[in-house]
């Protein structure tokens, strides 16, 4: 037995998303990482050896690997996000593969979205570009918790520790301003090995971790737990057989919080109280559940409950408002104007909403706030929306998954906005 | 492990019983494809725990192509009355009676006959608006870059440069008249986390998934199984010999080939699925053609 992988049940899930520029070493690295971290098989790289000497890695051509679809071949570009997935004995790892190019903007916000850590790479001899304080303020913007910021081609700088330094207290100061609570930065060389899983021997002035040290010791989930349970309403189970004729459970996925047996909870949007009764899981009936698990709750009372509303403990209420503030990326094909009406789509809530006014817009090479009456695809800025009815949230400061929403075009039905409350 | 901690197998599973509950709320009428294959058999077991204390909101579709193995059929017919399932099977008829087969008309138009056909007629026919697959991410490079929702046009066919985007764990299930969507509930699984499941959860697999003596054809660097009433399926030449090995995945008999192996539980499959250095895919004719699975997937495959 491989002792490794039955250790492998315990191991955490950490989802990355790294965002690319042209030429930035993206393919060396990724195929390094999914090379020594057996993330790719050898079936897979013979593929895309194409008439080469297949004995040599360094022929293998990764973007053959890492771009999925015929057309992104075909143009040499990446044009969508391509999920991978890597481990190592303390860690698995899903990699959200983002093109950086301003116009797939939003393929990179989808990555991010999920992410609980971003890796953007730096070409040590251009040091910190415009692209990399675009890419860095949707990072921030998106909450990612960890920033690591890879400084790369080392080895065309002669591994030069002044170089490595000048671009870190850039970045460092720049991420002050946007925010930024967790940077880190790692110079590597992804083409000669350096710094990405091994240390190599050229840069021993740098006494920090390896990318992958980096990323298999970050905290992956944060303190969700420590956060007010929040529980967003799927589905209302009433199975109404001979043996559960009367069995009403509410259906979801934690959100952020614990919940155990006996808390007093409270309806939204009813505002109806009651108390949990039981947490049902098909593998029994735990005390406590917590955040990111999928369970269902039985209440000690018959309150009005259905889909898209949230269960919370009485004593942690969220905010209620018809009228919200929201950093928007917006990703529709055709702009967000004002006064338009749409959908938003929080948790599993569904509400009409209308834009009320667009705040600003931030101008993506100054990071500069302008006037705007409307967002083209790609553009970010921040706007009000009057909706329909009150919608229950926290900030998305405070909490990703009930502080985040989707914008839906009623007309196409396509999702055109991610939007964050603030 | 601190009290509050998840293992990554279980933030798998709380994300796609998510899933799960996200499409039943979202659409009319869903279905669940069930290829009796050990993603399927997880998917399964992942709606059962979805959905728990009911019985399952949705019907299981496997479209038979007829040329699955016998210990498929047999697992299926029992395992579905055991867990008290309501399946459904189609054939695409049609084809099977014009002699549909790999060898004479080619394995390409072997699939997309018995399929990719077979599966958007039956879909067609129950009014699907939502098909569950058990598809994974990582089994290939284009189905790498698949959304958990995938939306289809009225056509089935996949548009891959157009696709929806997808943020947080909100899925957007809105569609038009006559469009449908594939769900991949286990989009962010690997076929590592898929065996480490099946041992953790117990769960029930085809046989054929276990090493065994079994007649085997060698056709250059694949196994593939000999079974007399498919003789006719063979190429000039071939024989029968006797080989230890397993089925990594499964499919159709002519087409799916076996590795050798001697891994006869569950613990030896896990430890060889981590010590394995070639693709799973790898065994399966049909990712080997011109006719890339980007193409199927375009025309409607899963």
């Amino acid at each position: 037995m491989n002792v490794d992988w039955k250790l492998s049940q315990e191991i955490q899930l950490l989802r990355l998303v790294t965002v690319w520029s042209v030429d930035d070493g993206k393919s060396t690295l990724i195929g390094r990482l999914l090379v020594d971290t057996k993330g790719a098989f050898e079936d897979q790289l013979l593929s895309v050896t194409t008439k080469r000497d297949a004995a040599s890695e360094a022929e293998i051509d990764l973007a053959m690997l890492t771009d999925g679809l015929s057309a992104e071949r075909e143009q040499g570009i990446t044009i969508d996000v391509a999920y991978r997935y890597f481990a190592t004995p303390k860690r698995k790892f899903i990699m959200a593969d983002c093109p950086g190019h301003e116009q797939y903007t939003r393929n990179m916000v989808t990555g991010a979205s999920t992410a609980n850590a971003a890796i953007i790479l730096i070409d040590a001899r251009n040091g910190v570009m415009a692209q990399t304080k675009r890419h860095t303020h949707i990072l921030s913007l998106l909450q990612i918790p960890h920033l690591i910021v890879a400084i790369n081609k080392m080895d065309l700088v002669d591994f030069d520790e002044q170089k490595f330094n000048d671009i870190r207290d850039e970045l460092t100061a720049f991420c002050a301003k946007q925010g930024v609570k967790d940077l880190i930065t790692v110079p590597m060389s992804a083409l000669k090995g350096d710094m990405v899983t091994k240390r190599g021997e050229r840069m021993s002035w740098y006494s920090g971790p390896t990318l992958l040290e980096v990323l298999e010791s970050l905290e992956v989930l944060g303190r969700v737990d420590e956060k007010p349970f929040r529980f967003p309403v799927q589905l209302v189970n009433r199975p109404q057989t001979k043996e559960l004729p009367d069995y009403r459970g509410f259906m979801g996925s934690i959100a952020s919080g614990t919940v155990k047996v006996g808390d007093k909870v409270t309806a939204l949007a009813s505002g109806q109280s009651s108390t949990v009764k039981e947490i049902v899981t098909f593998d029994g009936s735990p005390d406590e559940a917590f955040s990111p698990q999928s369970v269902t709750l039985v209440l000690a009372d018959e309150i009005d409950i259905s889909r898209g509303d949230m269960l919370v403990r009485s004593d942690e209420l969220p905010n209620s408002e018809r009228e919200i503030s929201a950093n928007i990326c917006w990703i529709g094909d055709e702009p967000l104007v004002a006064r338009k009406k749409y959908v938003i789509k929080q948790t599993s809530n569904a509400i009409r909403a209308m834009v009320a006014a667009i705040e600003f817009k931030t101008d993506i090479h100054t990071l500069a706030h302008v006037e705007g009456d409307e967002l083209a695809m790609n553009e970010i800025g921040r706007i009000r929306l009057k909706l329909q009815q009150p919608l229950f949230y926290d900030t998305y400061e405070n909490n990703r998954l009930t502080g985040s929403f989707i914008v839906i075009d009623t007309f196409s039905n396509n999702t055109v906005g991610a939007g964050m409350i603030v | 492990m601190s009290a509050h901690k998840l293992t990554q197998l279980k933030m798998l599973e709380a994300e796609s019983i998510h899933i799960m509950r996200e499409v039943v709320g979202e659409f009319r009428n869903p279905v669940m494809l069930y290829s009796v294959g050990k993603d399927s058999s997880v998917m399964l077991h992942l709606a059962r725990k979805a959905f728990y204390p009911a019985a399952l909101p949705f019907p299981l579709l496997h479209v038979d192509t007829g040329y699955k193995f016998p210990e498929m059929y047999e697992f299926r017919d029992a395992y579905v009355k055991e867990i008290g399932a309501e399946l459904i099977v189609r054939k695409n008829d049609d084809a099977i009676a014009k002699g549909m087969n790999p060898k004479e008309f080619g394995v390409a138009r072997c699939c997309g006959a018995l399929k990719t056909q077979g599966l958007l007629d039956a879909l067609e026919e129950g009014g699907y608006d939502a098909a569950f697959g058990g598809a994974r991410r990582d089994e290939e490079r284009s189905r790498a870059k698949e959304r958990v929702f995938s939306i289809r046009d009225e056509f089935g066919q996949w548009d891959p440069k157009n696709q929806r985007p997808e943020l947080w764990n909100i899925y957007n299930g809105r569609i038009h008249e006559g469009e449908s969507v594939r769900v991949f509930p286990l989009s962010n699984w690997t076929e590592m986390d898929i065996w480490m499941y099946i041992r953790e959860e117990n769960i029930p697999i085809v046989p054929l998934y276990y090493a065994k003596k079994r007649p085997m054809i060698e056709r250059g660097a694949m196994l593939i199984p000999y079974y007399k009433h498919l003789e006719d399926q063979l190429h000039a030449g071939e024989e029968p010999t006797d080989v230890m090995c397993r089925f990594r995945t499964l499919g159709c008999m002519p087409c799916t080939g076996a590795v050798r192996s001697d891994a006869t539980n569950i613990d030896e499959i896990v430890a060889e699925a981590a010590a394995a250095k070639r693709s799973e895919r790898e065994t399966r004719i049909i990712d080997h053609g011109a006719n890339t699975m980007e193409d199927k997937k375009k025309e409607g495959y899963f």
